[in-house]
């Protein structure tokens, strides 16, 4: 450990931040947690909660698996980062049930299956194991924010094209339906998600050559 | 370095802790969630007689549409009602073995468990089954609950009746997990819509039920006014659909012989 204290929001640090969102996106390049990004995208609103769901639960998960890290056995150590998983998703779970019932509703079993969202435990055992406090929130929140935009920008493309709503308004105006505009029912399927984080995927790799690999 | 007993220990006291906070969590919330889960079934009753609500008003919007609330025996007698706020009892025997303060709080899967106990020969106490008389536009309804298994776990709804008690004035379903596209669209208004009009009695009379029909009403021997359409693909929640009408309703049929002929 160095003797002068490192700022707050060092280069590093903010880095924790920046990189999730976009050079290691745990969407767009790691293809992780694309089971509930099919899932929960078919609206902006449900998508959006999961995406804060997710932040909470990374963000605190980390913070505490990273206070944890020097008591934790080896051996036991997925045994407790499940266990904090777990626990966290419960309480999310619990707390929208009670004050988000319809949204609750609506997540159903996604909520619940944040257990088994392979981002966080990923970043347990990637980071916060071997890492400080301060920086395992940083690398939660970041990855969880690169997780939850990635998330938003298909939900919203999903409910624009799928159900001609953004966040339950109607954006298309009356009168593309009566000139025989139809809302593409595909959108509302699972499947277009997979199409929406391809093109994603595609204009991120456009955009910057460094994510295209050789072969 | 981290000994067998240090593990053991951490282990146990982490899953205590952990238990400790999460029952905590769910003490706290459980009146936020029950009040949500009332309004839903509220929600669930006025929608099916076409009565529009949302969460936060529809206890209001109850009060305003309710007539009475009765819970009849499978015998076809009035063992309970509510009226006015005031409580009514015409059994006590069954008023002693129940902790039911209004026909409202009829748990629906008890109730017909207790009657399939009955069914197999077990004496249980008699079940008793919840109607809502509810008005709108001068016009009166009777709304009941009605639940039964799909694919995947329950689905349940509520049909509301025109005052004959036999033509289907409005129907609302839903479903905990049938498969999406599929079994899940019985929730859709399409599916739901497709039961206003129908009739439960045919013309002598008799008790039919609606059915869910797979291939469709107009390719089978089912009246068109007793079946609708099953969803393609979603036979077996069709299926469940069909049953609970059956088995639900058919719990009212000596009630409304008794009253209403």
């Amino acid at each position: 450990m160095s003797n002068t204290k490192e700022p707050l929001f060092s280069a590093k640090n903010r880095k924790l931040l920046s990189i999730p969102m976009s050079k290691e996106n745990p969407i767009t390049i790691q293809v992780l947690g694309i089971c509930s990004a099919l899932a929960v995208t078919a609206k902006l609103e449900p998508a959006f909660v999961m995406a804060l769901s997710v932040t909470a639960v990374m963000a605190v998960g980390n913070v505490i698996i990273s206070l944890l890290r020097k008591t934790i056995a080896p051996r036991i150590r997925i045994i407790v980062q499940l266990v904090v998983i777990a626990a966290l998703v419960i309480l999310v779970d619990q707390v929208l049930k009670a004050f988000l019932y319809d949204v609750s509703k609506q997540l159903s079993v996604f909520v619940g299956l944040i257990i088994t969202n392979c981002i966080i435990m990923g970043r347990f055992e990637a980071f916060a194991m071997s890492n400080k406090t301060w920086p395992s929130f940083l690398d939660g929140l970041g990855n969880a924010a690169g997780y939850g935009w990635i998330l938003i920008v298909v939900a919203f493309f999903r409910e624009l094209l799928g159900s001609g709503t953004v966040w339950g308004y109607q954006v298309i105006p009356e009168g593309f339906y009566n000139f025989g505009y139809k809302d593409n029912g595909l959108m509302i399927l699972p499947p277009a998600a997979l199409i929406v984080v391809g093109i994603i995927i595609w204009v991120l790799r456009n955009k910057d050559k460094e994510l295209i690999e050789e072969n | 370095m981290f000994t067998n007993r240090y593990i053991f220990t951490y282990a146990s006291i982490m899953v205590i802790l952990v238990a400790a906070i999460l029952s905590t969590a769910s003490m706290v919330l459980k009146p936020f969630q029950e009040a949500n889960v009332k309004a839903e079934k509220i929600q669930g009753i006025l929608a099916s007689a076409n009565i529009e609500t949302s969460r936060e008003d529809a206890e209001v919007i109850f009060a305003d549409h309710i007539i009475e609330e009765l819970a009849v025996d499978t015998k076809g007698n009035v063992v309970m009602l509510t009226k006015d706020g005031k409580t009514e009892w015409f059994n006590d025997e069954i008023k002693a073995a129940v902790k039911y303060t209004r026909p409202f709080e009829i748990k629906l899967k008890e109730e017909l468990r207790l009657k399939s106990y009955a069914e197999k020969g077990e004496t249980v106490r008699p079940a008793i089954f919840p109607i809502f008389k509810l008005k709108k536009d001068g016009k009166e309804f009777f709304a009941v609950p009605v639940r039964g298994m799909g694919l995947w776990g329950p689905v349940w709804g509520n049909i509301a009746f025109e005052s004959d008690f036999n033509t289907i004035a409005g129907a609302i379903f839903d479903h905990k997990g049938e498969t999406p596209g599929l079994g899940a669209e019985i929730n859709q208004g399409w599916f739901e819509g497709e039961f206003t009009g129908k009739t439960i009695f045919d013309e002598q009379h008799k008790f039919v039920s609606v059915a869910v029909v797979k291939g469709g009403v107009a390719n089978s021997n089912i009246s068109p006014s007793h079946g609708v359409d099953a969803i393609s693909g979603g036979t077996i929640t069709s299926n469940g659909v069909s049953d609970m009408l059956q088995d639900c309703l058919e719990n009212y049929v000596p009630f409304i012989e008794k009253t209403l002929k």
